[in-house]
């Protein structure tokens, strides 16, 4: 697309002549996940009997290793390797090597150097003939270590400090203005570490033919790990066969790979036998990535008639010391509200803990945690309904940027919500309503979450029976990849959808990339628009030059493709027809999307309400979530079922955000206390009651050619301050530091 | 002290209404031998510990944590696990309700929350009460969603496809007051 402007131009996807987009198709996938036949990374079958490798993690949290004691592990039953500092494994390229220099990665070699930068660093691997022979020799492997006495485990907010790659944003002059704003609001609010815990570990199945490796792994991205693992094994990218077919959860935590993809190549490459290694739940917390933690001071000054005149976030948060990374929470506040003069920005502590890293929505997630729950006490303080602030501080455009937003009903999701929840029957005074033991309170909050585009590919091709199939290097985490490619393979080449084959997953395939910051299906979808843009051609131009077909010398632009047809106005035949007759072996094509050069001229966000009622014990402080409801506008939606399924999960994380998911740090280890699912809450069925979603109609025309915008994230985006929100309004108690657990709740209540 | 090898034990055991001959490690999971030995994967492995749920198989018709439980404990007995449900073409209808319903995204807890369900469902049916349970006297437990919210939270879903999960049994087992499955 050479403009923005194009993306509005007819297109087989905003045609949809076929009905097919949109409409609320079962997972293509579906049949495989509910009958446990779709086989994950550790899954795979392998052309010979594996061996079984078991990490054995650092026992400190910063250090170095000063001796391994591997004698016993060695000489246990079945033990076919012990790799570690002092018998590295061979053939690694050097750390940060890069041959490829367009690639995506440099080389990230295992037991290269005797520094622990967290608890959990794997310092040594086990390789067994089976499972219960490597757990046993694992346990057998004795490390020594020389602990760092300089080590910082602790997350102080005061000590975070600003960064070189992320500036503050500043427009007017906030303290000024703040200063002589009639009411101004000043409170500081916390939210912890969380953890991703997929529900699949992370694991990796590798085997070698020749000097090919094969890597099924399961990741959200395919390059990265792909590039990262040629340079660590020193071969070439296209000896890398990577492949993740089929993914337990995402959600930002496999956005890398771990140790586990490149020991077992390495050590397949050295047993000549294939391997395969998952990490353990408990090295799942400790040795992947989590949402760090933040402090955020929250400063609004309003009119007395709620305009907002000055708007602060300052978000403090930490990263591991050697990986950098910035929680962004304030970034979103640049887009919500407008207010003349505003201030935001970010502070960076580094830490010897775990690595801090992306989670569902990074920077919203939490930082909506903040700035949503200050608007509900401004409109309290104001005597404003929550809602009725919010539209009087909409922007007519980006508060900070100044462009127009590509599509934005903020307010009509609002009002829907609002309307569809039953909200004017909250009683905007706290602690009014009871039921038996239980304070009852509604909340709401406003949701908003970046739309992004990257470039991507995909390649279709038909065969003489007309079947199209499409592959593409894309993943499927349970975004519903599968199924929206399928959609929109089927409504672009004018076929039944029973007609389309998906093949994703794997590094062969045109490159996409991934799945991450909800950019999967505008990206990926794009792509494959255009590969199938790029097959409809091809099939034109043969149709046409062909004498024996029946659209023989008409114009191009005339050539339409419904119903498994192409066709000119009465004159048609089958896809499977002309590809018989043609090309019997099938046709191909391959098709590229990037996003238009000028696609900045809007500022492009999926938008929500969400609106939360709790019931909050009086006795325990316990907060149980009543009912929820989310109304969202993100564009065209492509699948009404898996869309909203995106939504309402989201929408639970945000419950878990608000009432039960937090990680601490262990003083002493630098651990991470809770290191398993009985301790870290994630929310469960019992969590979880009359939960729902809806979309409002919208086509973002000026977001990709599809028109569509990100879901994944979108949900869980405010849905933690609605619920928040809603114990105030039940109980009165206005807990700042997440989550709300009952003994914070009885504290803010007074009791206790 | 070296490790020495660790004991096999040979034993028979019905899986998905097959009799199978193993001969394992005495320290292996019923969850191993499905996934390594027996090549059933659909039972997963989220956590090994008994947490996630994930692991749920049926053994002589009543639901249990795979992980927690050695193989040999089970000589002579008849596991179900979600290939033995129900397979592509010739689903479960609770499996084609998970399908319909889209109870579920990423279809890593799905199987043992198809099995728990299942087993669940049963449990029911026998008049075991819950925590969830408001009459432990009647003749016949009221399956209401609370009912089945409750029995179900032992498998987690971080997709978080709860409320879809909760259709997909309730389109099984009917409305809140009988259990027909």
């Amino acid at each position: 697309m050479s403009s923005i402007t194009d993306y509005a131009l007819p297109n087989p996807i905003n045609q949809n002549r076929q009905g097919i987009i949109g409409r609320a198709v079962d997972r293509y996938e579906g049949p495989l996940k509910v009958s446990g036949t779709a086989p994950y990374a550790y899954e795979v079958k392998t052309p010979s009997p594996a061996a079984y490798g078991v990490m054995v993690g650092a026992a400190i949290g910063c250090g170095l290793v000063t001796a391994v004691d591997d004698v016993a592990a060695k000489a246990a039953p079945g033990v076919k390797l012990v790799w570690h500092i002092f018998d590295q494994p061979p053939g690694q390229g050097e750390a940060g090597a890069k041959s490829y220099v367009q690639g995506q990665a440099a080389a990230d070699p295992v037991f290269v150097n005797p520094k622990v930068r967290y608890f959990g660093h794997p310092v040594a691997l086990v390789v067994a003939d089976t499972f219960e022979n490597a757990n046993a020799a694992a346990a057998l492997v004795q490390v020594s270590y020389e602990e760092d006495a300089e080590a910082e485990y602790m997350f102080e907010p005061a000590d975070a400090r600003p960064t070189e790659q992320d500036q503050d944003s500043s427009v007017g002059e906030f303290e000024h203005a703040f200063g002589e704003a009639p009411i101004q609001l000043d409170e500081v609010y916390s939210t912890p570490i969380q953890n991703h815990c997929q529900m699949e570990p992370c694991a990796t199945t590798a085997w070698w033919e020749d000097d090919k490796v094969v890597v099924h792994t399961s990741v959200q991205m395919l390059k990265g790990p792909q590039h990262l693992l040629a340079e660590t094994l020193q071969i070439h990218r296209s000896n890398v066969h990577l492949m993740s077919l089929y993914v337990g959860g995402g959600f930002g935590g496999k956005g890398s790979s771990y140790e586990d993809m490149a020991l077992a190549a390495l050590a397949s490459r050295s047993l000549a036998q294939p391997v395969k290694i998952a990490l353990t739940r408990q090295q799942m917390f400790n040795a992947t990535v989590h949402r760090p933690a933040t402090v955020q001071r929250v400063r609004l000054g309003a009119t007395p008639d709620g305009r907002l005149t000055a708007l602060s976030l300052m978000a403090a948060t930490h990263c591991a010391r050697n990986a950098p990374f910035i929680e962004r929470a304030a970034a979103f506040s640049r887009a919500l509200y407008a207010a003349p003069h505003r201030l935001t920005g970010h502070r960076l502590k580094l830490l010897d803990i775990a690595v801090a890293s992306a989670m569902r929505a990074p920077g919203e997630a939490s930082g909506m945690m903040s700035l949503e729950a200050a608007m509900d006490e401004l409109a309290d303080r104001l005597g404003l309904d929550p809602i009725e602030l919010r539209i009087r501080n909409e922007p007519d455009k980006h508060p900070e940027s100044g462009q127009p937003y590509s599509a934005r009903q903020l307010i009509e999701c609002m009002q829907s919500g609002a309307e569809s929840f039953g909200w004017s029957k909250r009683n905007p005074k706290p602690g009014q309503v009871r039921d038996g033991r239980w304070l009852v309170g509604m909340g709401m909050a406003a949701a908003i979450r970046g739309n992004f585009l990257l470039p991507a590919k995909a390649s279709l091709k038909i065969d003489a029976e007309g079947t199209v199939r499409l592959q593409q290097g894309m993943t499927d985490i349970g975004t519903g990849s599968y199924t929206i490619l399928a959609q929109i393979a089927a409504e672009t080449m004018g076929v039944p959808l029973e007609k389309v084959i998906v093949e994703i997953g794997d590094s062969g395939f045109a490159p996409a990339p991934g799945s991450g910051g909800q950019f999967g299906a505008a990206s990926a979808g794009s792509g494959a628009l255009a590969g199938g843009m790029a097959l409809r051609a091809k099939l034109t131009e043969m149709a046409t030059a062909d004498p024996a077909s029946p659209i023989f010398g008409a114009a191009p632009e005339a050539v339409e493709f419904r119903d498994g047809l192409i066709a000119v106005e009465n004159r048609s035949e089958t896809l499977a027809a002309l590809v018989s007759r043609l090309s019997p072996q099938g046709v191909e094509a391959e098709g590229s999307s990037a996003p238009a050069p000028d696609i900045r001229q809007f500022a492009s966000y999926s938008h929500g309400a969400q609106f939360a009622e709790v019931g909050v014990d009086l006795v325990t402080g316990e907060v149980r979530l009543r009912r929820m409801l989310g109304v969202f506008a993100c564009g065209r939606i492509l699948n009404a079922k898996t869309a909203k399924s995106q939504i309402t999960g989201g929408m639970i994380w945000g419950v878990g955000t608000a009432l039960t998911e937090t990680n601490r740090v262990d003083p002493r280890y630098g651990s991470l206390v809770s290191q398993d699912l009985g301790t870290y809450l994630a929310p469960v069925h019992a969590d979880i009651a009359n939960l729902d979603a809806y979309f409002l109609p919208e086509v973002d025309d000026k977001a990709n050619p599809l028109g569509i915008k990100g879901v994944g994230e979108a949900g869980i985006c405010g849905a933690g301050a609605a619920v928040a929100n809603a114990v105030y309004n039940a109980c009165g108690a206005r807990v700042r530091d997440y989550p709300l657990t009952p003994e914070r709740v009885l504290a803010a209540m007074g009791v206790g | 002290m070296p490790l020495r090898e660790a004991p096999t034990v040979a034993f028979e055991i019905t899986v998905n209404g097959e009799v199978r001959q193993v001969d394992v490690d005495v320290r292996t999971t019923l969850l191993d031998l499905l996934r390594e030995h027996l090549g059933l994967p659909g039972t997963k492995k989220g956590c090994d510990h008994g947490q996630c749920g994930a692991c749920t198989v049926l053994v002589e018709g009543k639901r249990i944590n795979s992980c927690l439980s050695l193989a040999v404990m089970h000589e002579g007995e008849a596991i179900t696990t979600i290939e033995g449900i129900g397979l592509p073409g010739n689903l479960h209808p609770l499996q084609a309700a998970f399908l319909e319903r889209d109870a579920f995204q990423c279809g890593y807890c799905t199987p043992g929350q198809i099995c728990s369900a299942l087993g669940m469902l049963a449990e029911v049916r026998r008049g075991e009460p819950s925590q969830a349970t408001e009459d432990m006297s009647a003749l016949a437990i009221a399956l209401t969603d609370a009912e089945i919210r409750e029995r179900m939270s032992g498998n987690i879903c971080r997709c978080s496809a709860y409320p879809q999960i909760l259709e997909a049994i309730r389109d099984v087992a009917g409305p809140a007051a009988g259990v027909s499955a």
